[in-house]
């Protein structure tokens, strides 16, 4: 196996440019867990963890820029109000010491359906960043993850950052384990709104193929939402969003629970996030006026 | 006054003896990581094995081509079991399973070829190019068709075990152990005269509970996969460095396997990353001597992780029928029960652990008219064998749920049902074997019962915090859906070896003066599986011989066996060995003191004691220092070594018709209290508080005990809640650890354990062995807890998600 060990961002994409098949690497907690048992043998890797742009944070135009291969650990502690959900995701992910390793970056390229942080990209609106010896490119989260582990991201592409919006309502991240931390989505669930634009994101964890969003459950709360006041919802509004949101599911049953549990918990879980976003979107208009 | 008070307990004399809580001698090189375990182990020249194992769970093995194998550069061996220079199979109670597969394959992941190679990669690659050609058969999943049903088709076929050729008189049940009291007894055998015993039973009892339960198959979950390293001797023997749980179990199967004498098979145990049972049967130890002896360089195994989920036996899963009838008062009237252990492929402790199932199957309670029968079967499942609680953890769930079934039948508190039915000291369990040792049962309930209860969440300093609630940090509730419960449980358990097996233990102790004082070696071959066994040999030592410097040799098999560490038994039995030695030791050094007329004339053996390094008389104190008695070691000094084997009382075999008979040597109990939040939307739940109540006869090390009873706890609750190899058609759906889930430290409340020490008269010290007890006890209390919380009736162990919010798995 062929390891390169690029130091700028350009050798990176010439490397990638030059091995189409390599294999991006940076904190190495899902690649190596493929390669430790022997699941993928690439025949080159190509270590992004000596790229400084890489590891970049900071505003841009607007938006928050996360560098694909900044920490969960730095997210966690560091975009706590300025990307909630993300930063909720974060939190969940493994353990401190895998934290301190994993990146956004690497759950993308990975793109497992059960990846945490997918479902607040999806919610949030983030957009994807892309780059190749061809030039950048933006793809919106909405519409970067095509098929099972496929993504929008090209054969000589790198996955460079995530741009972030600045949150201008609540944001909501939950996932289901069957313990009480480390532990692998069973299913998750996102919740973002948008006071400004008067609409709803929604993103959904091991629901599906790929992550999805719940486009009907989103329309419908933009509908019912009372974006002046967030006053209370009635139940049967509450309830109809947490089914709209269990029926955008296409799960299996696999090891980690069943189909019909998912869909039961996702439907519990966008209920919560629902009436914990109306009190906290009281508290915020409260906090404007 | 105080001056004529004599003291006779010699630890409050001797630094870190028994009863203190010395550092273990291995502990700072294990927290720093510099601990060297097995899978350290390295050598200049060595070769790296590999197992190619059977992707199928049944099937007949056609042919293995490994032409193309041998080929593959840096391969320097590829065996079948064609190179098996003996006994072609091995087990630990009968010898049905093959060292490599040959004519049929049982279970997925069965080794069928191993390579050595230079480089682990290497090996690796040529095992992919060994040719199997199977013919594909169906599995045989199924435990109860396996026990109950005639034509279910046979793993094993009859006579094909050497040595039994009566082999497979039963089908595939390994064992089936009846067990019939009171009214029972009379009828036993005719099952139309037992079903009219039981109607007319029924009759007469107020209330009746009956109900299916299933465990799961638990995993030991150690943290050191299996390794190992053999090296060959000159002599033509090997010399194997593994981690094990008892050397001289492994070295009788290997050696026959390899065509040696017991002698040409050293081993000497490496650092043992945990075990719980899971290294009782052997893995890579046959294939790395075979491998060895082939190449004549030395040859190192490590499984990864996956492969150890194939590589050891797991807990039997069991299915359990359970029926209870009890007067309107409270007391039982009779039980009957069904247990079905589902052995896998291979017999392993299956006998045993069906020994155990059926004796103590319908726990601590008396109860006078008791039908049992239990069963251990052959499938083709992953193959079961030992694991912390031994057959006595699966039927405790369903005894246990009875109980608490019963109690809410009649209207009495669970702890007052237990307490009306309790067994104590004289009272005889289902065998007829009379607990002829302390069994404060009452106490131990009413003590766990008065424990102080956890805070409400109310009463947290912060309610909200996500670690305390339901979901851990992964934010499914801030509060919404969450109720509490609180279970209790109580399970008993034998110590040490049962049912007619001659159990001991040896050990070589040693005393010299060295540098001018004293120092004792204890050798014992007893394996160190994290429990602490080497920090109470050490501290056996200076309570009975009064040196404070002990050095304990690396366990190896140049002593006598010591046993199993399984079983709670390596206190009692290499404790007593150790003890026994020392006895022998501190004889021969009164003899010398005797010997040089420093004993004053008319005193006795027992005036004399060995205290601070001096021989000390009750009545003229300090005689003579052991550094001037015995003289430096290397100037020709006296060295005073004695090898002493120790043996519990005998036990008997459970008869085969009614199951009677005094088989076991100690029982242990323990009692826990559960308190948990469950959301019962999701079904997920935070175990708040997890209290034990133990009588351990005497603590030998107080903070060695705690982990003891924290592990084990610990070990129950994730049998509670979490922890199952799920087994799909013969095939493990989880083997990781990112799928096969076991508490974290979030997981894991916090644990008020409250120790009783009721001596048993035939131990000694008194002591009880701690290890078990716990992990029975608090699988039901959790499973009860999160009932009470939910009214869900949750007859399945591990309790899923699904349980709890209604929906079918």
């Amino acid at each position: 196996m062929e390891f390169l060990s690029p130091s700028t961002l350009e050798e990176a994409l010439e490397a990638k440019h030059a091995h189409p098949d390599g294999v991006p690497i940076m904190g190495g907690t899902d690649v190596m867990v493929e390669l430790n048992f022997d699941k993928r043998r690439p025949r080159t890797l190509i270590d992004l963890s000596r790229v400084p742009e890489l590891s970049e944070l900071g505003p841009e135009q607007g938006r928050i820029r996360l560098g694909a291969g900044v920490s969960y650990t730095r997210i966690v502690d560091g975009l706590g109000t300025s990307a909630p959900a993300l930063a909720k995701a974060s939190r969940t992910v493994a353990s401190p010491q895998i934290r301190n390793r994993g990146t956004v970056g690497g759950n993308l390229g990975g793109a497992s359906p059960a990846g945490d942080t997918h479902p607040a990209l999806l919610a949030t609106d983030a957009v994807v960043e892309l780059a190749s010896v061809r030039g950048r490119r933006t793809v919106p989260a909405r519409e970067f993850y095509l098929s099972l582990r496929e993504t929008a991201c090209r054969e000589d592409e790198l996955i460079t950052a995530v741009l972030l919006p600045e949150p201008t309502g609540p944001q909501q991240f939950a996932k289901i384990g069957t313990r009480n931390s480390m532990v692998i989505a069973v299913t998750s669930f996102s919740l973002a709104l948008d006071p400004h634009t008067r609409t709803v994101g929604t993103g959904l964890g091991a629901a599906a193929p790929t992550p999805v969003r719940a486009e009907a459950a989103e329309e419908f709360l933009a509908a019912e939402f009372d974006w002046r006041d967030g006053s209370n919802l009635s139940e049967a509004t509450v309830r109809r969003f947490g089914d709209l949101v269990a029926s955008a599911a296409r799960p299996i049953d696999d090891q980690r629970g069943s189909a019909d549990y998912r869909k039961h918990a996702l439907a519990v879980m966008a209920r919560r996030a629902l009436s914990w976003s109306v009190t906290d979107y009281r508290k915020g208009a409260t906090r404007c006026a | 006054m105080a001056a004529t008070t004599r003291v006779t307990d010699l630890s409050s004399t001797t630094r870190d003896g028994v009863g203190t809580s010395p550092r273990r001698p291995d502990g700072t090189l294990k927290v720093t990581g510099e601990f060297a375990y097995s899978s350290d182990m390295w050598m200049e020249d060595m070769l790296w094995g590999a197992t190619l194992r059977s992707p199928h769970p049944h099937a007949r093995i056609l042919g293995i081509d490994i032409t193309e194998a041998l080929k593959v550069a840096g391969v320097q061996a590829v065996l079948t079991h064609e190179d098996v220079p003996g006994e072609k199979r091995y087990g630990l109670e009968f010898q049905d399973q093959p060292v490599l597969a040959f004519d049929k394959v049982r279970y997925k992941g069965e080794p069928v070829a191993v390579v050595a190679a230079d480089h682990p990669e290497t090996a690796r690659r040529a095992m992919e190019r060994i040719r199997v050609d199977y013919e594909v058969l169906d599995p045989v999943s199924d435990s109860r068709q396996a026990a109950l049903d005639p034509d279910c088709p046979l793993v094993h076929e009859a006579g094909e075990v050497p040595h039994h050729p009566e082999y497979n008189p039963r089908g595939n049940r390994l064992r089936y152990q009846p067990i019939r009291t009171g009214a029972f007894t009379e009828v036993a055998g005719s099952a139309d005269r037992e079903q009219e015993v039981l109607e007319g039973l029924r009759a007469e009892a107020a209330a009746v509970v009956t109900t299916e339960y299933e465990v799961g198959m638990q995993d030991q979950a150690f943290l050191g996969p299996e390794s190992g390293m053999a090296v060959p001797a000159e002599d033509g023997g090997v010399d194997l460095y593994v981690a094990t749980q008892w050397l001289h179990a492994d070295q009788r199967q290997i050696a026959p396997a390899l065509g040696l004498d017991q002698e040409q098979v050293r081993l000497t145990l490496a650092g043992v990353g945990g075990a719980f049972g899971a290294r009782e049967d052997l893995s890579m130890q046959i294939h790395a001597c075979m491998l060895a002896l082939h190449t004549g360089k030395p040859v190192k195994f490590v499984y990864n992780r996956e492969e150890s989920f194939y590589g050891h036996v797991h807990r039997h899963p069991a299915k359990m029928r359970y029926e209870h009838g009890a007067r309107a008062d409270g007391s039982l009237l009779y039980a009957t029960a069904e247990v079905i252990v589902d052995g896998g492929a291979y017999a392993s402790a299956t006998p045993a652990v069906v020994g155990v199932a059926s004796s103590l199957g319908l726990g601590p309670y008396e109860i006078p008219n008791a039908l049992m029968d239990a069963y251990g079967v052959y499938t083709t499942n992953p193959p079961c064998g030992a694991m912390r609680g031994f057959g006595a953890v699966q039927s405790c769930f369903a005894y246990e749920s009875q109980m608490d079934k019963l109690a809410a039948e009649l209207g009495l508190h669970p702890v007052e049902l237990r307490v009306r039915n309790a067994l104590s000291q004289g009272s005889k369990v289902i065998t007829g074997q009379e607990i002829d040792m302390p069994l404060p049962m009452v106490e131990m309930l009413e003590r766990c019962r008065e424990l102080p209860m956890p805070p409400e969440r109310s009463a947290l300093a912060d309610p909200a915090d996500q670690r305390t609630l339901p979901g851990g940090v992964a934010g499914t509730t801030r509060g919404e859906g969450v109720v509490r419960g609180v279970g209790y449980g109580v399970g008993l358990k034998n110590l040490c070896y049962s049912e007619d097996f001659d159990d001991y233990s040896t050990a070589r102790v040693r005393m010299e003066v060295a540098g001018g004082e004293p120092v004792v070696q204890v050798h014992t071959a007893a394996a160190e599986v994290g429990q602490g066994l080497v920090t109470v040999k050490g501290q056996i030592a200076r309570t009975e011989l009064g040196v404070e410097k002990v050095v304990i040799t690396p366990s190896d098999t140049q002593v006598g066996s010591a046993g199993s560490s399984s079983a709670s038994r390596q206190s009692y039995m290499t404790g007593g060995a150790v003890k026994v030695a020392c006895t022998s030791v501190r004889e021969e050094v009164f003899a010398l003191a005797r010997a040089k007329g420093l004993v004053p004339e008319g005193s006795q053996d027992t005036d004399l004691s060995l205290t601070g390094g001096k021989v000390v008389s009750a009545t003229a104190g300090a005689l003579v220092s052991l550094a001037d008695l015995l003289g430096e070691a290397a100037e020709g000094g006296a060295v005073v070594e004695h090898t002493r084997e120790f043996h519990h009382r005998p036990t008997e075999m459970l008869d085969p018709q009614l199951g009677q008979g005094a088989s076991h040597t100690q029982f242990g109990m323990c009692v826990h209290r559960a308190v948990v939040d469950v959301d019962v939307d999701l079904g997920l739940v935070k175990v708040v508080a997890l209290d034990a109540v133990q009588d351990v006869g005497k603590v030998l090390h107080p903070q060695q005990l705690a982990g003891q009873i924290q592990g084990g706890s610990t070990q129950g609750l994730g049998l509670a809640l979490m922890e199952e190899v799920q087994v799909e058609g013969s095939e493990i759906r989880n083997p990781s650890f990112t799928d096969y889930l076991i508490p974290t430290i979030l997981d894991t409340p916090p644990m008020r354990i409250d120790v009783l020490e009721r001596p048993d008269p035939h131990a000694p010290y008194g002591l009880r062995g701690a290890g078990e007890p716990p992990t029975l006890s608090s699988t039901p209390a959790i499973v009860a807890a999160v009932r009470e919380a939910t009214g869900r009736p949750l007859t399945h162990a591990p309790v899923r998600p699904e349980d709890i919010v209604g929906i079918e798995v």
